[in-house]
This record gives C-alpha cells, sequence and structure tokens, in this order.
C-alpha cells in the first residue's frame, strides 16, 4: 500500500455513529443523478416487467398487476461508486422475491441479467436478488419515483453499489453463466459489494 | 448500447508535474505517471488522496489530455464543500505524489472514427478538451463539432483552445460578440451536426445535461444516439 497524501486530513469524516462503506461519503439530503443515456419518457400503461430465462413459468406482468401484488417497503441507505452514500432513505414497491416464485427458477439458473427499456443492462447473481434483498420500487419517501431516478419503475438491490439498480427495469433474465452487463463490459465490477469496495473488475 | 472494449488501468502512483488556476475556481493538474495505460478521449481517472491515519477519499476526473500526451492532464473544479477538490486546488505541489487508477469507463469515448456533435457545460468541457486535442493530432477533428456553455468566458475552462477551433460558444450571463446572454438554444443544436446522423455527447451538471437531452430529443435526436456524462456512472 502507498503511503499518505502529504497534507491530506480529509473533512468528510463520516458519523462514526452510522457505518460507511470504505471510500465513501455521506451525501446528506441530496439524491445525486447518474445516468449514461437520454432518460426515457415511460408510459407505465405500455410498461411490462418479463421475468424469463431458466424458470419453469416466465411471466409478464402489467403496472397494474404489480400494484395488485403484496407491497413493501426498503428504509435503508443506499451506496453509489461514484462515493456517495445517502442514509437512511426510503423506496416502496414489491419484493423481487415474489416474482422469483411466480416464474419457479430452474435449479441451474446461478446468474441475472437485468435489462431497462433504454437498453441499459446490469448482471447480478441471482442470490443476490433473494430473501429481501431485491425489490422492483415505484415510489421514493413515499412519492412518485421521479423519471431521473428511474421512474416510474426500477430495481433496486441497496447492498449492492447502485448501477446495480437498474433505471427503468423491464425484464430480468435467469441464466447459468454470468453475462456481463453495461458497466461491467466497460470495467466495473461483477458483483459490486460496497462494503468490500468492489468498484472495478479485479477489486 | 454496444461498444467495443476500452482500456482499463490499476492504481498508480503519479507525480505532480505543473500546477496551474486557468480560471479562478478551478485547478489544472498535470500529472507524470509511470507505465501509463493510454487512455481513449473520453475516459477518466480516479484521484485518491489517503490521510495519516488510513482515511480515504476518492472522486472521478475526466482526463483533458490525448493519450500522445507524454503527461495527464485534468482540470478540476473547486467546489467550496468538497473535500477532494478543495485539496487538489488549494494544498497539492508540484513534486507531491498522488494516486490514480485509469483509465475507466467505456461509453463515454471517441476514437476519432466516426462524427460525433459534443455539448458541455462548464467544468463538462473537459472530455471535449481530450477529444479536440485528439482529433487536432491525428487530423480527425473535422468529425468532431463542438457547443460549449458557461455562465461567463472567464468561467469557461479551455476558453481559449475552445474559441480558436470554432466550438459554438454559449454565455448565459453576458454576451459573446452577437449573441445575446442566453443558454444554448434548440436552433443553435439544431445546427451543430457537420453530418447526417452524428452520435451526440452531452456532459455536465445533471440539470444541463438533462436539458440537453430533452432538446435534443424534442427536436428527434434517437435516444440511442445520446450519450450522457454527468459525475460518473449510473447511481
Amino acid at each position: 500500500m502507498p503511503g499518505p497524501t502529504r497534507g491530506f486530513v480529509g473533512k468528510r469524516r463520516p458519523d462514526r455513529s452510522h457505518a460507511l462503506p470504505p471510500g465513501q461519503y455521506d451525501v446528506g439530503r441530496d439524491f445525486p443523478v447518474l445516468t449514461a443515456e437520454a432518460t426515457p419518457r415511460l408510459d407505465p400503461d405500455r410498461w411490462r416487467l418479463t421475468v424469463n430465462g431458466l424458470v419453469a413459468n416466465p411471466h409478464s406482468w402489467t403496472w397494474q398487476d404489480l400494484h395488485l401484488l403484496p407491497q413493501s417497503e426498503y428504509r435503508g441507505d443506499i451506496h453509489c461508486v461514484t462515493t456517495w452514500s445517502k442514509f437512511d432513505t426510503s423506496f416502496g414497491g414489491v419484493s423481487v422475491d415474489l416474482l422469483l416464485d411466480a416464474v419457479d427458477p430452474l435449479p441451474n439458473a446461478a446468474f441475472v441479467l437485468a435489462t431497462s427499456t433504454t437498453g441499459y443492462t446490469t448482471n447480478l447473481p441471482l442470490e443476490h436478488l433473494r430473501n429481501n434483498k431485491a425489490w422492483i420500487v415505484w415510489s421514493h419517501e413515499g412519492k412518485p419515483l421521479p423519471r431521473e431516478h428511474g421512474g416510474p419503475v426500477r430495481l433496486l438491490v441497496p447492498h449492492l453499489y447502485f448501477w446495480k439498480s437498474a433505471k427503468w427495469v423491464t425484464e430480468l433474465t435467469l441464466l447459468e453463466h454470468d453475462k456481463q452487463g453495461f458497466w461491467e463490459r466497460n470495467g466495473y465490477h461483477d458483483l459490486g459489494d460496497p462494503w468490500l469496495e468492489q468498484r472495478y473488475q479485479g477489486d | 448500447m454496444t461498444e467495443q472494449l476500452a482500456p482499463t488501468g490499476a492504481w498508480r502512483s503519479a507525480t505532480v508535474a505543473h500546477i496551474d488556476h486557468p480560471i479562478s475556481h478551478g485547478v489544472r493538474l498535470r500529472l507524470d505517471v509511470p507505465d501509463r495505460i493510454d487512455h481513449l478521449p473520453g475516459q477518466h481517472y480516479v484521484i485518491r488522496l489517503t490521510a495519516e491515519d488510513g482515511y480515504v477519499a476518492q472522486r472521478s476526473y475526466s482526463v483533458a489530455s490525448p493519450p500522445s500526451d507524454p503527461q495527464l492532464e485534468f482540470y478540476i473544479e473547486r467546489l467550496d464543500d468538497g473535500e477532494v477538490s478543495t485539496f487538489l486546488a488549494d494544498e497539492v505541489r508540484v513534486g507531491d505524489e498522488l494516486q490514480v487508477r485509469g483509465p475507466i469507463g467505456g461509453w463515454f469515448v471517441w476514437r476519432g472514427d466516426v462524427p460525433i456533435v459534443g455539448i458541455g457545460g462548464g467544468s463538462g468541457v473537459v472530455p471535449f478538451v481530450s477529444m479536440l486535442r485528439h482529433g487536432l493530432a491525428t487530423g480527425t477533428s473535422e468529425l468532431l463539432r463542438l457547443a460549449v456553455s458557461a455562465r461567463t468566458l472567464a468561467d469557461l475552462p479551455y476558453a481559449d483552445e475552445l474559441v480558436d477551433t470554432g466550438a459554438l460558444i454559449a454565455l448565459s450571463r453576458e454576451p459573446y460578440f452577437s449573441r445575446e446572454a442566453a443558454r444554448l438554444t434548440s436552433e443553435e443544436l439544431a445546427g451543430l451536426p457537420g453530418s447526417t446522423s452524428p452520435t451526440y455527447f452531452v456532459c455536465g451538471s445533471p440539470a444541463f445535461s438533462r436539458g440537453i437531452v430533452d432538446q435534443l430529443v424534442d427536436a428527434g435526436v434517437p435516444a440511442d444516439m445520446i450519450r450522457v456524462e454527468s459525475f460518473g456512472p449510473s447511481g
């Protein structure tokens, strides 16, 4: 490990009462908007969420179908690879567990490729979408999810860096082997665990 | 969204070779980076600062220099409440070592091979400066059309180079020759392309980028021909 940077003290040290992953800072009340693409104008009435690939019963849900499922909320922290973290924020929608239960994943399904209406993709191990760790969300702090934050609907996987939480998600494809998504092909980590600081390939 | 793979580099110890403050709220750093992996114009680096007790802060910055430049150049806007930018702008001296990692990012890049339109706001001009210098160095600058926006000419990083090479200069708080003070207009954006179906690259604050993208989409530019860089990957 290289030594310290001459003269650097740091003035955004985290509040010790709240755990912050390594290399992250508390962004406070801000919610930065980061995107690589034009923000789409998505019509919920024409949007579908499809779960397919290695499943016994591939299925598509409409906006209304999803709203008829039991809803749940995530309240906690989110972490962006650009080094901001946002504490104690809330998102509402449905647990991905409900969708996976409905499609019945085959035994050899081990990875998921999430695809957005824009063509954006990101890859995750299937186990990181199960057991109440991932949601399809359409509200933030009790209000409709804004367009620039992925509204009307996005994937939420808050225990991983936030690029895994694909905005405008429309498809979850279960796969046997990991298939890299957009940022992952461009040098970012396949898992992206902020506590292990898995920012880039090789971390 | 398909793209070829771009180069990615690991951590290096860089030495600060040159520092200046071309505008009041920004610093330009030129670094010597041993065993550097050449970047593509538009890629960025992470700069990491480490305190005596091991506390770390790091941020991403676009490269301003072209791949042919033996040094790496960064322009960093000094944010008053910024932890890394204030240190880089106020404390760093020539000869200091900085930990850097890069190049990173394979989406917001130009290889000098296809026509593009670059639209930058404030410090969002930096990746386009790398593209512009690369275009001039390789004889491909005619493929690149640029429009840049700032409050005043004194606020515009790399104003001299951008003016000299014919970028459209849009100042929102002062007139520029016969142009009234205004943000980039849809008419100006429509007049930019030098060929049919260029790819549009938009870089600036999230608010700037969103405004420009909305104007482009309203003008009929297909969304898949627009690439946006605000402050890094999705979040």
